[in-house]
């Protein structure tokens, strides 16, 4: 491992949750609000500093949604399926977004510019329905109102996508 | 804030909190509020008093309910009743001060009721006729203070209860207090919470423990947030009563981590609280002591069930095990834990100052107090509303919501989210209580309520619900992780046009097996959406099965 800078936040984290009960998903929140996700040797790190074995890193991170395990990409697309979205008409957004970004729920962008993914409500059902875009919240989403946001961020500079 | 002590905590309570001489301007910043963009209508208003010169206080508040008609703004001039304006843009805001400015008359368009039209608060009066349908206990200071203000809490009567308990109270007494209130939990079994108060009190353990569940995961749902957001104290001294009661020294907040605002509202209370004694060693000056941490959920639907939920706390994956041992007697840590919902915990300070009777007073039968809903879908004001219980389901949907949106007529309510079931329109006029709801076949749930009208298709809603469900599966025991997937492989197949009668009578069997056999909730609770619907929408899936459409 070179990456420095990666062992130094690591161990911070480590060092702030490593004896308090029951803390082992704290930790991991940390590390992907550090990195955007949980990288593999960020992980083995902080399994050794908090003398917690790999595997049940991996049982907990592979069990909650909330976890991810690759870089998700620049600009995070997620489509809320909660129920009054669903109603609204979250699947057609949905689909479309899909369709725009050429990539399926889950999936990243191969330039890692987009990631799509569907959540489960984020509490705003009153708005339904609702999209996120990294942290802002687009409410009474229509097609028209999503179009914008799937758009390359540099498409209009200089050619370059 | 300085360091409270319970004398001081009670001339507070006496003191009544000054007349204002100045415009007063509220505007609503929970997450609803500022994905419909409060933010920007908070800056326009700051920078035109600043403008100005005017020293007036723009006040952040939490939500008022009517999340369909954010940003929202209140206005109150001195001496007059409060104006409530709704999907306030910056222009229009600039122009509400305008007119406060020049005393001119407030604009007339975009009024919305305010508050005082919507609801009364816990201590006024009952609703008489005419007058406003809601009775807020838990929604009390939602859209009316600062969450960030502890003082604004204070001034609305914060913490009386606690030290009411501390100084005059033993645990024994608090119990009785609830035992005469009749409160039951609010995260949807409808359990008597005196019940798990005094088993966790009588459980022998090394130390108690108390949770507070705000791992809101019902889609379709967010009461909890709202409260969390919009009144983090409230529920902050319920739960540090509850400590007292039984006899904890540690508690722990777990909370969806897709709730960064109710998360950074609750780590700021809990700051606000230590600096004040409310919190840590020795609180209010007395011997008892009790701290509180957070513990964030990760997108896990089955935590919402107590045992998942200890193991989440305990930061391993989310699995069930089997009750009992139910958690009052062995839970955190194998210790006796008291796990309470969000709404549960806000209702306490409430009926321990005011009194279990009061209390009783108010809801139906053996369904007492108030409960909130979040009144979402085809409805024409979607939002949440916190009303009596034994109100008709009618009047929640007609009466406060204004009915369909859409044109098209109701033709269900969903209860319960993932768990509960539909009530077809027919039965709209059943009152809201735990018992009642039950008979009909769904159940009260956490809050969700889910209005769908003539288009919308309830075999794809089944398949929705149940889908779900099966995403959500644990898959530590088979009747759920096998059963559930088997069930939407025939949902699937009757939703194509390609299922036969049988698949109607195996989903049937399947719903009975898994409702028998699951584990937990989550599995148990799994079938009621698709069964309701059949029970009442029969003819709908049978028109999509091969021979229906011969």
């Amino acid at each position: 491992m070179t990456l420095t800078k990666t062992d130094e936040d690591v161990a911070a984290i480590a060092k702030r949750w490593k004896n308090k009960r029951g803390s082992l998903i704290m930790a991991l929140h940390g590390l992907q609000d550090r990195y955007g996700y949980v990288p593999r040797e960020a992980a083995m790190s902080l399994g050794e500093q908090m003398d917690v074995p790999l595997a049940r890193i991996y049982e907990v991170l592979t069990f909650y949604n909330y976890f991810r395990l690759k870089s998700p990409g620049k600009k995070v697309v997620s489509v809320c399926m909660g129920t009054a979205c669903y109603l609204k008409g979250a699947p057609k957004l949905l689909d479309q977004a899909s369709e725009e970004l050429g990539i399926r729920p889950g999936e990243t962008t191969a330039d890692g510019e987009f990631h799509l993914q569907v959540v489960r409500c984020v509490g705003c059902c009153g708005l339904a329905p609702v999209v996120t875009v990294n942290e802002k919240l687009l409410a009474k989403v229509t097609g028209e109102s999503l179009e914008p946001h799937l758009l390359q961020p540099g498409a209009t500079e200089d050619g370059k996508a | 804030m300085a360091r409270l002590t319970v004398a001081e905590l009670e001339a507070r309570g006496r003191v009544e909190a000054p007349v204002s001489d100045r415009p007063k301007i509220k505007v609503g910043m929970s997450t609803c509020g500022k994905a419909a963009g409060a933010e920007p209508v908070f800056v326009a208003l700051e920078a035109d008093l600043r403008e100005r010169s005017l020293d007036w206080r723009v006040a952040r508040t939490g939500c008022a309910g009517m999340c369909s008609m954010e940003p929202l703004v209140e206005v109150t001039l001195p001496g007059q009743a409060a104006v409530m304006f709704g999907e306030v843009t910056p222009e229009f805001a600039r122009r509400i001060v305008a007119a406060c400015v020049d005393g001119a008359p407030l604009p007339t368009e975009n009024r919305v009721p305010s508050i005082a039209d919507l609801a009364r608060i816990a201590g006024e009066p009952l609703a008489t006729e005419g007058g406003p349908k809601q009775y807020r206990i838990v929604m009390r200071n939602c859209g009316v203070i600062d969450p960030d203000e502890i003082d604004e809490y204070l001034d609305r009567g914060g913490y009386q209860a606690l030290a009411k308990v501390l100084s005059t109270m033993t645990p024994e007494q608090v119990i009785e207090e609830l035992k005469v209130s009749g409160v039951r939990g609010r995260g949807g079994a409808g359990f008597p919470a005196w019940l798990k108060w005094n088993l966790t009190r009588e459980s022998k353990g090394e130390e108690h423990l108390i949770v507070c569940n705000g791992d809101e995961g019902d889609p379709g749902a967010y009461m909890d947030r709202s409260v969390l957001e919009g009144d983090p104290h409230a529920v902050l001294e319920g739960m540090i009563i509850g400590g007292y009661v039984i006899g904890a020294r540690n508690g722990f907040f777990y909370i969806r981590a897709e709730y960064p605002l109710a998360i950074q509202r609750i780590e700021k209370a809990l700051r606000q609280a230590r600096a004040a004694d409310l919190l840590g060693n020795n609180i209010l000056g007395t011997d008892f002591s009790f701290n509180v941490e957070i513990r964030l959920g990760a997108g896990a639907f089955v935590c919402g069930e107590e045992t998942a939920l200890i193991a989440s706390v305990e930061g391993k994956r989310g699995t069930p095990s089997p009750r009992p041992p139910y958690p009052s007697v062995k839970g955190l840590w194998g210790q006796p834990t008291m796990i309470n919902n969000v709404e549960s915990l806000a209702n306490m300070s409430q009926i321990l100052l005011r009194g279990g009777e009061w209390f009783a007073g108010i809801g139906m039968g053996k369904s007492t107090g108030t409960k909130v809903f979040a009144v979402t879908g085809k409805v024409k004001h979607a939002g949440l509303v916190e009303i009596p219980m034994g109100m008709t389901l009618r009047d929640v949907v007609e009466g406060i919501c204004g009915g369909s949106a859409t044109g098209s007529p109701i033709k269900a309510v969903q209860t319960g989210g993932p768990s509960g079931g539909l009530i077809p329109a027919r039965e709209l006029d059943t009152p809201i209580t735990y018992e009642h709801l039950q008979k009909l076949g769904s159940y009260m749930g956490s809050g969700g309520m889910i209005v769908m009208d003539e288009t919308d298709d309830l075999v794809e809603l089944s398949r929705f619900y149940l889908g779900f469900c099966v995403d959500e599966s644990c898959g530590k025991c088979a009747p759920c992780r096998i059963g559930g997937t088997q069930m939407l492989r025939l949902l699937d197949r009757i939703a194509a046009g390609k299922g036969s009668e049988a698949d109607i009578a195996t989903i049937r069997r399947l719903a009975h097996a898994m409702q028998k056999a699951s584990l937990c909730g989550l599995g148990q609770g799994a079938p009621n959406p698709v069964l309701s619907a059949l029970r009442y929408f029969e003819p709908e899936f049978r028109g999509r099965l091969t021979s229906g459409r011969n």
